[in-house]
């Protein structure tokens, strides 16, 4: 096995609610947890979809919102310093036999877990992709949905499409060194920053970037390389722009992703357990949280925590095959308030 | 009850039976009405629960507010007859509503 990859007891792939709480459940029973997710921060969708969005079912809370939830869950989980991997994917999970797991992610950090927690929820997000017609071709050639190195749009003729935040630090920051830079929004608003707002009119202003309102309809080119777009405007009226490139933001979509590709039996799109260790059809490899489904499956985060805690004893028994499970309750055990550090 | 009828891209129709109180979305999911997909669950934070409301109809729906007229940046193909169907709440006299499911959410 190769010796870069980061050892440790559990990995939970997820940052969502569930995720971090397991990283709680497991630290309970001493076991170390390392937590991958896609996104640039914690709380799953709690945090990318509705951060203030109140919540009202989550015990002990009448109401919270999602980011304060995480929050909170955050400053439970500290005591069991858990490493965070963010903005990365897990691509590869193989059976290291008998006792373990290897994966890899988008960006190649790679693990040796004993056990490993799919807490995925709805999957991974991924950018949406607009339903154009033939879009596909022209994905990695002439559409691209991310920025890797700014270098590589060079001297391009750039549409970029969309009118939020993605879209408009884009283009300024594509500006300086494409050809030229359009974006295309349907509306004179904008839902982003004011000052990334403004200093994009002022380069139209200017005549260094164009502004058109309207929605990119079509693609036009051949071989996956663009020539032009389609934009449609307000009154119904759609021609054509030349480009090179274009640049769709649009926003997050969950897709269940490579979790597909793991071995693991799926039932439409979602892993299913039984409800005693919420164990997948591969031992070792536990699913709790949306991305589960049994009998009875409600897709709560007040079940998530539940599927937590039970999948915690099973983890136990692998990764401390020789020593005794004993329940304790956190009200009373010494020794758990010395693991969260209680005095 | 009212009833709400959601017509698909291709022409389909699907008449439900919604309750007063209830969003647009939540009468289509409950009825299992193709092309709603309402990732969000409800919370104007996805944008994948575009309906067109037929242009007699926008009186009694309203204007949609100014986070749902933001999530619709991220809704494909928007008309002017575009909203977000969670953003819709349902009341009596929107009996017999008609709205248009669009031929993709994103």
């Amino acid at each position: 096995m190769a010796s870069n990859a980061i050892k440790t007891d559990a990995v939970i792939i997820g940052a969502g609610p569930v995720g971090l709480f397991a990283v709680f459940e497991l630290g309970l029973l001493d076991i170390k947890a390392e937590v991958i997710d896609i996104l640039d921060k914690p709380g799953g969708q709690c945090a990318e979809l509705y951060p203030e969005k109140p919540i009202y079912d989550i015990p002990g809370y009448p109401v919270i919102t999602g980011q304060s939830l995480t929050d909170q869950i955050m400053a439970q989980i500290k005591p069991f310093n858990p490493v965070f991997h963010l903005q990365q994917r897990v691509d590869e999970l193989q059976s290291g036999g008998e006792d373990g797991f290897r994966l890899k992610t988008d960006i190649g950090t790679e693990f040796e877990a004993k056990v490993v927690i799919v807490a995925a929820g709805g999957g991974s997000f991924t950018p949406k992709r607009p339903p154009l017609a033939g879009i596909e071709d022209f994905e990695g050639k002439s559409v691209f949905y991310s920025v890797r190195r700014i270098e590589d749009f060079r001297d391009r003729t750039i549409v970029i499409a969309g009118g939020g935040d993605s879209a408009l630090d884009w283009a300024l920051a594509l500006q300086p060194v494409a050809k030229r830079v359009t974006i295309v929004h349907r509306r004179e608003e904008f839902r982003a920053a004011p000052d990334s707002v403004n200093r994009m009119r002022a380069l139209a202003d200017r005549g260094d970037l164009d502004f058109i309102i309207g929605q990119v309809m079509e693609l036009y080119g051949d071989k996956g390389q663009l020539d032009g777009v389609g934009i449609r405007a307000r009154d119904g009226e759609t021609s054509r722009l030349d480009c090179d490139t274009l640049l769709p933001f649009f926003g997050l979509t969950m897709k269940l992703g490579p979790v597909a590709d793991w071995g693991l039996n799926l039932e439409e799109n979602l892993i299913p357990v039984d409800t005693e260790k919420f164990e997948t059809s591969q031992k070792r490899i536990f699913a709790i949280g949306d991305i589960n489904t049994y009998p009875g499956k409600l897709k709560l985060i007040l079940s998530g925590f539940h599927e937590a805690a039970l999948m915690a004893r099973q983890a136990h028994r692998y990764v401390y095959p020789d020593a005794k499970y004993v329940f304790q309750y956190t009200t009373s055990s010494s020794s758990i308030h010395k693991k969260l550090g209680v005095k | 009850m009212p009833k709400i009828t959601y017509i698909e891209h291709d022409g389909t129709k699907h008449e439900v039976e919604a309750e007063s109180g209830m969003t647009v979305m939540e009468a289509a999911v409950k009825n299992s009405v193709p092309g709603i997909e309402a990732e969000c669950g409800g919370a104007c934070s996805c944008a994948t629960c575009h309906v067109y409301v037929e242009e007699n109809w926008r009186a009694a729906t309203g204007q949609p507010e100014e986070m749902e007229e933001d999530m619709l940046d991220f809704a494909f193909d928007v008309r002017d007859s575009s909203r977000l169907s969670c953003q819709i709440k349902v009341s009596d006299e929107m009996d017999g509503l008609v709205v248009q499911v669009p031929e993709k959410q994103f």
